[in-house]
């Protein structure tokens, strides 16, 4: 009875220290999330927090001091004294705040706490990253300056366009090399899968500069077949393993009895084995998918200053590095970029954690 | 390379030693040829496609699964027109051939010409045997970029490793458990270049009363001083940067620990409990020494995924304020230097540290009985 109360009573701690744990993972997202949707002179003058109900002195009554109160000295107020500085800085009388309003003119004003919150949110910076026209931007002082927006919305197609086809390319060209090296028998069958297995950790960085070479002498340097083809060769080993350990476990009968009714191999893989072996498929090209989508070292290289087949990895490191202190363009497009990944997260998570498991040795 | 005859096995079993036909043979060249042809078209195409480029997401699609469907099935087609004992020899090639193809083209040679350019000058001209190497380990910079790296690699996998077997204990205890795997795992999905931006805004640092970034404004309402986190505070900054990578990666460690805890059996768990064991030696005697190699995977999968950390550091700092690892100086050598030797070179040193790995992963895939 005791052990089993007792270890309520931790159920009720575990939980508490949990909930801590996770109110600290998400922190970070939500200050991204909820400063993308404010205006752009809000974000760089209070904290994102503010937007939430908060206690805050609000200005009231104003007193007139005496012309002649010497600033040196301890200054009188309502019966107490203060000095110059408390009351620059503002100071607390029982439920109020006394601060200088005007201190050449000698008056005080005596500040109420007030529940406060800065509630206003739009949609302008969603507009304005996304779309390449310029647009004007009102400042914290009123004034009203012009900006031309990042064009994000081409980005974020070419980000799709590199994606979709350095998915599918490599699952399928990995998915009938997985069928050879599960079940069929050639010579060089051990030494070549051998190869793929010590690819998979392999840092792409040993690859990058010769590729680079080649590309160039190709043409293929900043446009779309090249960086398909580098996602495809990087990704080859990992995904051609992930579907060897999905397609040698099934079943021995069933390629049998498939062989003695007359069926061939090609046959067999893709009447057979590829509708068979659906969810890994999916599980691997989510994770394909979203590493092509995240990725930013690779596309860097290969498609390096051409804006026009820029990916939004690319766009945003842009951003950081020339308007670092534009917080409402950087938090929308960070977030416009999150968007996809966190779709499939949360609509494809059972594919997601097991592909991303089967693809946690990935270079 | 092709090819064979339509004999099903079987049926037609006892005709295997038949002769090759040079029908067979014209076939198959001609199909070989004609997929070269096309597909080379097809890849000019690409390459100087002028279209709209959702257009050529479309087309490209299309020809990524339609394409290289069609290059397996004509191929495989074209073998069937051989004897059975030349198809049988000839058909796994042409099943694991593009794959080969594509990994010696993109993957394999390049490693190898990267090993060999390492030996020669920035410019790929003069031969400088070990030159390089001596030159790395011996250079400020790079010291400072070694250095960072075992850093980051030690205290981000010690993080991750210890926060994510902590957090899948509490998870497996609490009544949330999936809500709270799934905040947790969340960042996983998002790319390092936007973890770069949520962090920057968290360490933001703005001169003056009012700051807007998460970690200033916790300090300046206790009393502190707000600070430049990333940049001035060397060097710990690169524990700010580390921080970012434990954010993103404890969820992984998390997930598959939480799968391995699941697995330990119950009975032992309660037989040790009526036994009178308590719950932290429960967890120091059963727990970890159970899921033992399931920690092992974790760790060394993360210290290779830290090995070559370089997004992180390129958003966030650009590898300024002493914050540069191997990677971004990879990066620099190679684009803003120019120069092919130390480039080469840093990106053999990585290579040389992900080979226990390798070796580690072979040898367990041995023992698992794959062939």
């Amino acid at each position: 009875m005791v052990g089993k109360k007792k270890r309520k009573g931790g159920k009720t701690l575990v939980n508490i220290v949990l909930g801590v744990i996770c109110f600290l993972w998400l922190l970070p997202t939500l200050g991204l999330f909820i400063s993308s949707f404010r205006p752009a002179a809000d974000i760089l003058q209070t904290g994102w927090w503010k937007v939430f109900p908060h206690q805050e002195w609000t200005a009231g009554e104003t007193l007139q001091l005496s012309k002649d109160v010497d600033l040196r000295e301890p200054i009188e107020v309502n019966g107490k004294t203060y000095s110059d500085d408390e009351l620059k800085a503002g100071v607390k009388a029982d439920d109020s705040r006394l601060i200088w309003e005007n201190r050449r003119a000698r008056t005080v004003n005596v500040q109420e706490q007030g529940w406060e919150t800065v509630p206003e949110l739009t949609l302008d910076n969603y507009n304005n990253v996304l779309s390449g026209k310029e647009y004007t931007l009102k400042e914290a002082d009123g004034s009203e300056t012009k900006q031309k927006g990042t064009g994000l919305s081409q980005a974020f197609w070419n980000t799709l366009t590199i994606a979709v086809p350095a998915t599918v390319i490599p699952v399928l060209i990995a998915s009938f090399a997985a069928y050879a090296f599960a079940w069929l028998r050639f010579p060089g069958r051990k030494t070549l899968f051998v190869i793929i297995i010590a690819m998979l950790v392999i840092p792409i960085q040993v690859a990058l500069i010769p590729v680079l070479k080649d590309y160039t002498a190709l043409g293929l340097n900043g446009s779309y077949l090249g960086i398909w083809l580098a996602h495809t060769a990087f990704g080859l080993p990992l995904v051609t393993y992930f579907m060897y350990n999905f397609i040698s476990q099934l079943p021995k009968d069933l390629f049998e009895s498939a062989f003695i009714d007359g069926a061939s191999h090609f046959t067999i893989f893709s009447r057979l084995i590829l509708p068979l072996s659906v969810p890994a498929l999916a599980s691997i090209g989510i994770f394909q998918f979203l590493w092509v989508w995240n990725d930013y070292l690779v596309s860097l290289i290969f498609i390096g200053n051409q804006p026009s087949v820029q990916v939004m990895s690319m766009k945003i490191a842009d951003l950081v590095g020339s308007r670092g202190n534009d917080w409402h363009l950087l938090t929308s497009a960070a977030f416009i970029s999150m968007l996809m990944p966190l779709a499939i997260f949360f609509l494809l998570q059972k594919y997601f954690v097991r592909g991303l498991m089967g693809g946690s040795v990935k270079g | 390379m092709d090819a064979q005859i339509k004999a099903k096995p079987g049926v037609r079993g006892t005709q295997a030693k038949q002769k090759i036909s040079i029908r067979a043979v014209l076939l198959s060249l001609g199909v070989l040829l004609a997929n070269i042809v096309v597909n080379g078209l097809i890849f000019l195409f690409f390459r100087d496609s002028t279209l709209n480029p959702l257009l050529t997401a479309v087309l490209a699609v299309l020809w990524g699964v339609l394409g290289v469907y069609l290059i397996y099935y004509t191929l495989t087609w074209a073998a069937e027109q051989y004897p059975d004992h030349i198809r049988k020899r000839v058909l796994p090639f042409i099943f694991v051939g593009p794959a080969v193809l594509i990994l010696g083209w993109l993957l394999i040679l390049p490693a190898l010409r990267t090993l060999y350019l390492s030996f020669f000058n920035a410019s790929s001209e003069k031969f400088v045997g070990f030159g390089n190497y001596a030159a790395i380990f011996s250079d400020r910079l790079m010291a400072t970029a070694l250095r960072n790296n075992l850093l980051w690699v030690f205290v981000g996998t010690l993080a991750c490793v210890c926060l994510g077997l902590l957090i899948a204990i509490l998870a497996d205890r609490s009544s949330y458990e999936k809500i709270a795997k799934s905040i947790i795992f969340m960042p996983m999905a998002i790319s390092f270049v936007a973890a770069g931006v949520i962090w920057k805004f968290v360490y933001y640092y703005q001169p003056g009363d009012e700051q807007i970034g998460l970690l200033n404004a916790i300090v300046t309402f206790f009393g502190g001083e707000p600070q430049a986190w990333t940049s001035m505070l060397q060097p710990w900054n690169n524990f700010f940067l580390i921080i970012i990578l434990i954010w993103m990666q404890t969820g992984f460690a998390m997930v598959i620990f939480s799968a391995a805890i699941k697995g330990v059996p119950d009975d032992i768990l309660e037989a040790a409990r009526v036994d009178g064991a308590g719950e932290i030696k429960i967890f120091f005697g059963i727990m970890i020494p159970f899921i033992s190699t399931t920690i092992l995977t974790v760790t060394t999968t993360i210290i290779v995924f830290t090995l070559k950390i370089f997004d992180v550091v390129m958003v966030m700092t650009g590898g300024q304020y002493d914050t540069e690892v191997v990677a971004t100086q990879f990066y620099r050598q190679f684009f803003m230097y120019r120069n092919f030797g130390y480039g080469s070179t840093l990106a053999i040193v990585l290579l040389i540290a992900v080979l226990p790995v390798i070796l580690i992963n072979l040898r367990q895939f041995r023992k698992q009985g794959g062939f």
